[in-house]
């Protein structure tokens, strides 16, 4: 077999291997998401639109904890996070910078039920169930990962444009 | 495309270091839960010396430790509710295993949004409070905790209510009183409260009288006091409207509330009819001159 035989040969078997890679990767990058019904959430109705926004505003704050920890940047908290929440991970990451390590957060699957939603609109809260995998480096040296699944409760307020995730906390399951 | 490639072989090697993990996990002496701010310890087994790390989003630790030796975290060294991974690496092996801090269950901050703050007297359901309840490291107090609010400083007994909260918040909705005035609404869980001042005004006019007098080719309306349904005098400077319909015209005049009255002439037409009003409310109506 000659050598332009072996590469018209491994043209195709890339191009399916790379296509694979993409939609793996592009399957990985987004989390499974599932949203319970919110036929009960009180005491003020709850709009479809504030639901997506709500949901998409958690989401998006996942990605920004992610990258703010793995890369040690508690600016990249500033567009999805405020007040106790912010300040409790900016803290981490403070931490984390001194000591050498970082934390990369791969959220997998989510499971979502928002549970209250205050008279005035002025906070929502929802109840996660979240399947993770966390791996933890130190200085630059990937120590271990670790599957976790762990039930999150956040509390979102509004802002000009968008939900900020306030209170951010797990509990035992 | 190098790069999908790329987090593709990333994803696997993570994949790869999670099996691992998983495999090599439950050997450390970890408690499952500490209550945030407490003291406690994690045994290890071995000798040797290694590193132990405990991170999650609420804190991140790593101390070098002796294999073999309990490890001690003293007061406050964990204050952030939440999941904790932790790991202890020394030598050739690597152990991990996870626990849970909890908030502390005495309350000691309440957030409490109290809306509006400022409505008409005897609206039903009118005002909300909502608490979320924090410890003192500020963590959402996720324990049941039973919030007591009360409506209180007009006349009248306080209107009570205790709700026992949910996922750290209680809520509850109270009606404003029929008196005007300053009320204050607390909340309270445990031996901490908050109190907001909630204003209530007057409500809408209700029976709207006006008099009428002449004054030679005039006439001089004025209203009974202003009140609303509760007998609360409705504030100076509300807008009532006098309106005068004649043969062939008409005349407004608008004039705020002074003293709880409002007062105005009006040119004394034969067969004219006059109205008052304020607001949507309308009040009597006279025919002046009528034969």
């Amino acid at each position: 077999m000659t050598t332009r035989q072996k590469s018209t040969l491994w043209k195709p078997a890339l191009i399916a291997g790379s296509l694979l890679a993409a939609l793996f990767v592009g399957a990985s990058d987004q989390p499974g998401v599932r949203v319970e019904p919110t036929d009960s959430v009180g005491p003020r109705a709850l709009e479809k639109q504030t639901e997506t926004a709500v949901v998409r505003d958690y989401l998006q704050a996942w990605h920004s904890l992610s990258g703010a920890l793995e890369q040690n940047r508690a600016d990249l908290l500033n567009a999805d996070f405020v007040g106790t929440a912010k300040e409790k991970i900016a803290d981490t990451i403070r931490e984390q910078a001194k000591l050498g390590i970082q934390t990369r957060y791969v959220d997998k699957a989510h499971d979502v039920q928002l549970v209250f939603y205050s008279p005035e609109g002025l906070s929502i809260q929802l109840v996660d169930t979240v399947d993770y995998d966390v791996q933890l480096i130190d200085h630059e040296k990937p120590q271990i990962t670790q599957h976790v699944r762990a039930r999150y409760v956040a509390v979102l307020t509004p802002t000009e444009v968008q939900w900020k995730v306030r209170v951010f906390q797990a509990e035992p399951e | 495309m190098r790069s999908g490639l790329k987090s593709f072989l990333g994803a696997l090697i993570l994949f790869a270091a999670g099996q691992s993990a998983s495999a090599q996990s439950g050997s450390l002496g970890l408690p499952r839960t500490v209550e945030a701010g407490a003291a406690f310890s994690i045994n290890t087994t071995g000798s040797g010396k290694a590193v132990l790390y405990i991170v999650g989003p609420g804190q991140a630790l790593r101390r070098d430790v002796q294999l073999g030796e309990a490890i001690s975290f003293a007061a406050g060294d964990m204050h952030n509710a939440g999941h904790y991974l932790v790991v202890l690496a020394g030598g050739a092996s690597t152990e991990n295993g996870a626990f849970d801090v909890t908030a502390v269950h005495q309350p000691t901050t309440l957030s409490f949004i109290a809306k509006p703050s400022r409505l008409p007297v005897d609206l039903h359901d009118g005002i909300s409070g909502v608490v979320y309840v924090f410890d003192i490291f500020h963590n959402l107090v996720l324990q049941p905790t039973p919030v007591s609010f009360q409506l209180s400083g007009v006349a009248g007994t306080p209107q009570r209510r205790t709700v026992t909260s949910k996922n750290g918040v209680a809520w509850t909705k109270l009606d404003s009183a029929s008196k005007e005035g300053a009320a204050q609404f607390e909340a309270r869980a445990g031996n901490v409260s908050d109190t907001r001042i909630i204003q209530q005004v007057p409500g809408d006019p209700c029976n709207l009288k006006m008099d009428v007098r002449p004054a030679g080719q005039r006439l001089q309306l004025e209203t009974q006091p202003v009140r609303d349904c509760s007998g609360n005098a409705v504030p100076d400077g509300t807008i009532v409207t006098f309106t005068e319909i004649y043969d062939g015209g008409e005349a407004t005049v608008d004039v705020p509330l002074k003293r709880g009255v409002a007062k105005t002439e009006m040119p004394a037409y034969k067969g004219a009819t006059i109205s008052v009003a304020t607001g949507v409310v309308m009040g009597n109506e006279i025919r002046w001159g009528k034969e």
